[in-house]
């Protein structure tokens, strides 16, 4: 059985592959310049979401609110950039502040949700989903379901920048998942992280600060879904309270189909990496076929439980054997 | 003869339980099974009960053979078993309880319902049996011990049962309620059931018993008439035997100063307890299960919240006991579960060994030197002598239980501990693991450190240590030095010590 749970990112990569190569020969239009830079723009940001859900999977939680924070993050983000606010006059610090004030409300909500899991020990399952609601219906009370629209020129032009050929998104994405792999690999949190993950009890006997742990992973998976947001409002030009709404199960999926496992301590941010760009073949392709919103649904969701259900086998195998 | 239990051998895995035991029970006899823990009681009544094949014996019942392969089948031939834990649900009512297994029914409308009435007054006539005077309304949880335990005699009885076996059925009980379980177990008898009981109260089992057998290390010293036991003799049959050539020599002696004091900790099932460890010195801790030895060690690791008391280290008082303040300050807690509370079951050795000692490892940007820390946790595991194929790939749930347990010393030692607390250390590992472990403990003190054992068994006390205080009902009873260490003094002080909570060190 340790061989199958070693070769998981390669099936995964395998995955992507053969994926990639049928769809190429199915789907019309699917290998062409357009579509690739359109696979990458909708790579992004459900990558940069999926590795702050890494962390917390990682630590047998699970942060159901970054939908939530992806639409506070964008509605604030619009408030403050928005030229039918005026908050700031100058471009550059209208920018700078909008972007700073998103990252921040998706660190305030992540530092809630670590918070309430770590000092009440309450099932992270519980405390995001309430996370989630309140916060969607913040987003949407905040704007009174209204769009912002107006943001600045250069905000919105992101995906359309080089810096050395290379597109303002993709640089964002790097740092995030340079960081992330740091962090997790390198340092002593990322240690921590694992362990927590591994068995609770023991880290806490070990010396292990759990509460601390906690709170870093659900303010960072709440830090990555602030960026996810930025990405997705510069790309719509618009600050939305229901953006984001569809993603969550894109991004769980993308997570365990990576390789993570549910119950904790086990997982990689390049099984991740894998995993989104999966979901993202999924979801572009099902499109180019031309099927309709609902069937897509079902077979992400098909392919999810699937996933799901590899991981439960391979986890009790792994307890018996 | 109602039972006949002959050679009955079990071995588990490579581990060898029981050795060849034989046990004969007649009709309304009271057998009183005794010996240390470990010795194979609960695996023996485990085969009678159905839930263990033997690896070889035989078993006969009312001299037909004799050989259940579940509970069930056991339960059915009229063998029950009354657990130390009770197997009741406390959110269901005594009647829900009582037929949880089966409600009497009626036909309505061509339905199967439970017939409430015939229900009620079953278990009204059922109750008045035992002489358990409660509502049968009334849920089990709102029940006292004593109450319980009368249900699930109840229970048990409504079955018609053969034989009856009790693991220690007083742990929970009053004296009084204990003088009335007795007297119902002595009705029992009179109607013809067999009982085994099993008991660390020796006095009770003095008392009740028609035969005793004693079991240590999975043979029967023997079974006899109760008359030819006095309680020194059944102690000394249990505790006896040689066992010093398996502890290494040490030659330290402990320092004057001390390294932990602890004055007047209580909490729910710790009372003022006080004592102090000097440096360089094995405290032993011994008791009999439930004694309240490794709660008090959790209270003071702050793993529980101690409701009163002080704690010192090295003259400073530690205030709010945590294991993050603990392991920085280089004291290390080895628990009793190495499984739940030691290990990281499903990741890599060397992941385990370096868990506790990572802060060590770090530089000023929180990053892990990993090179030196590689280094170290490999020679620590050579150190402790842990058999394994690779320390970075192989998880610990591969390695053997004695390997599993020198995984745990090994993440301990990673941070040279001050002051290492060891919880039954040696539970269920083999002699030559033990050995390891014992000279790991020994090394440690030679170099410096103290080490607070708790231990069920009173040779790898008398083996290990120092001094040695033992504990009951929450509370420290006795203290011994080592050279007045004895073992049946040490039993019968963990038995019925006289409190003593006066200890100067």
């Amino acid at each position: 059985m340790v061989k199958i749970a070693n070769s998981e990112s390669t099936f995964v990569v395998l995955l992507c592959l053969g994926y990639y190569l049928v769809m190429t020969i199915i789907a019309p239009g699917f290998f062409t310049v357009n579509n690739s830079i359109n696979l990458l723009f909708n790579l992004l940001p459900l990558l940069i979401i999926s590795i702050g859900q890494t962390y917390v999977l990682l630590t047998a939680g699970i942060d159901l609110s970054v939908t939530a924070i992806v639409a506070v993050a964008s509605v604030v983000g619009g408030f403050m950039m928005s030229s039918d606010t005026v908050w700031f006059h100058n471009e550059f610090t209208t920018l700078f502040l909008g972007i700073l004030g998103m990252l921040v409300v998706g660190v305030l909500i992540g530092a809630i949700n670590g918070w309430a899991v770590a000092k009440f020990a309450m099932p992270a399952f519980m405390v995001t989903l309430t996370t989630m609601m309140l916060f969607s219906g913040f987003a949407i009370w905040l704007t009174q379901s209204q769009n912002l629209y107006n943001l600045p020129e250069s905000f919105v032009e992101m995906h359309y920048t080089y810096f050395l050929g290379i597109p303002v998104p993709l640089y964002i994405a790097l740092f995030v998942v340079l960081l992330a792999y740091f962090l997790l690999n390198r340092t002593i949190f990322g240690e921590w992280i694992y362990a927590v993950g591994a068995n609770k009890k023991t880290a806490r006997i070990s010396g292990v600060s759990v509460s601390k742990t906690l709170i870093g992973v659900y303010v960072f998976s709440g830090f990555c879904a602030a960026v996810g947001a930025i990405l997705y409002t510069a790309r719509l030009e618009t600050g939305s309270p229901v953006m984001g709404q569809n993603i969550l199960l894109d991004v769980i999926g993308a997570v365990v189909i990576g390789g993570t496992s549910l119950f904790g301590g086990k997982g990689t941010i390049q099984g991740t990496f894998f995993g989104a760009l999966f979901m993202t073949l999924l979801d572009n392709s099902l499109n180019l076929l031309n099927l309709s919103f609902f069937i897509i649904m079902m077979v992400k969701g098909m392919v999810i439980l699937g996933a799901a259900i590899l991981n439960t086998v391979v986890e009790r195998s792994l307890k018996t054997g | 003869m109602l039972l006949r239990m002959r050679n009955i051998h079990k071995v588990f895995g490579k581990v060898s339980v029981l050795n060849g035991v034989d046990l004969q029970l007649e009709r309304g006899q009271l057998l009183g099974l005794v010996g240390e823990n470990g010795a194979g009681k609960s695996t023996l009544m485990n085969i009678l009960g159905g839930l263990f094949v033997p690896t070889e014996g035989t078993m006969t019942l009312d001299e037909n053979l004799f050989a259940p392969t579940s509970p069930n089948e056991a339960l059915q031939a009229g063998i029950a078993f009354v657990h130390q834990e009770l197997n009741l649900f406390p959110n269901l009512s005594v009647m829900e309880n009582l037929f949880i297994s089966g409600f009497p029914k009626k036909r309505f409308l061509g339905l199967s319902l439970i017939d409430q009435k015939s229900a009620r007054e079953k278990a009204k006539e059922l109750l008045s049996i035992v002489g358990l005077n409660v509502s049968e309304k009334v849920k089990v949880g709102q029940l006292t011990a004593a109450q319980q335990q009368l249900l699930e005699i109840t229970k048990i009885l409504s079955r018609s049962p053969r034989i009856i076996i009790f693991d220690e059925p007083t742990t929970s009980l009053t004296r009084h309620e204990a003088e009335k379980l007795f007297q119902l177990i002595e009705r029992l008898q009179s109607e013809g059931i067999g009982i085994i009981y099993i008991s660390h109260n020796l006095e009770d089992v003095m008392s009740l018993a028609d035969e005793i057998m004693v079991l240590r290390d999975g043979n029967c010293v023997r079974q006899e008439n109760q008359n030819a036991f006095t309680l020194p003799k059944l102690i000394k049959d249990m505790v006896g035997r040689d066992l010093e050539t398996y502890f290494p020599q040490r030659d330290v002696t402990p320092l004057r100063e001390k390294c932990l004091e602890v004055s007047q900790v209580g909490a729910e099932v710790v009372h003022d307890v006080s004592f102090s460890i000097r440096k360089k010195e094995v405290l032993g801790l011994y008791g009999l299960v439930g004694a309240g030895r490794s709660e008090m060690a959790r209270l003071l690791y702050g793993l529980d919240v101690m409701q009163k008391g002080t704690i010192h280290w090295n003259g400073q008082k530690i205030q709010q006991p945590s294991p993050e303040k603990w392991v920085q300050e280089g004291v290390a807690f080895l628990t009793e579960n190495r499984r739940e509370e030691g290990l990281m079951i499903q990741q890599s050795i060397a992941r385990n060994i370096q868990l506790a000692g990572l802060p060590n490892y770090t530089t000023p940007l929180q990053t892990v030197r990993f090179r030196d820390l590689d280094s170290d946790v490999e020679q620590q595991a050579r150190a402790n002598k842990i058999k394994y194929n690779n320390l970075k790939d192989q998880s610990v749930a591969t390695l053997s239980g004695g390997n599993q347990q020198k995984t745990v010393l090994a993440k301990w030692l990673m941070i040279a501990p001050k002051l290492l607390i060891l919880d039954e250390p040696t539970k269920g590992i083999d002699i030559g693991a033990r050995h390891d472990i014992y000279s790991l403990v020994n090394d440690l003190v030679k170099k410096g450190s103290s080490i607070l054992l708790i231990s069920s068994e009173i040779e790898e006390l008398i083996g290990l240590c120092d001094r040695i205080l033992v504990m009951g009902e929450g509370r420290i009873r006795d203290e011994f030095h080592k050279a007045a260490f004895d073992r049946s003094a040490i039993l019968e002080a963990a038995l019925h010590g006289k409190e003593n909570q006066t200890l100067a060190t």
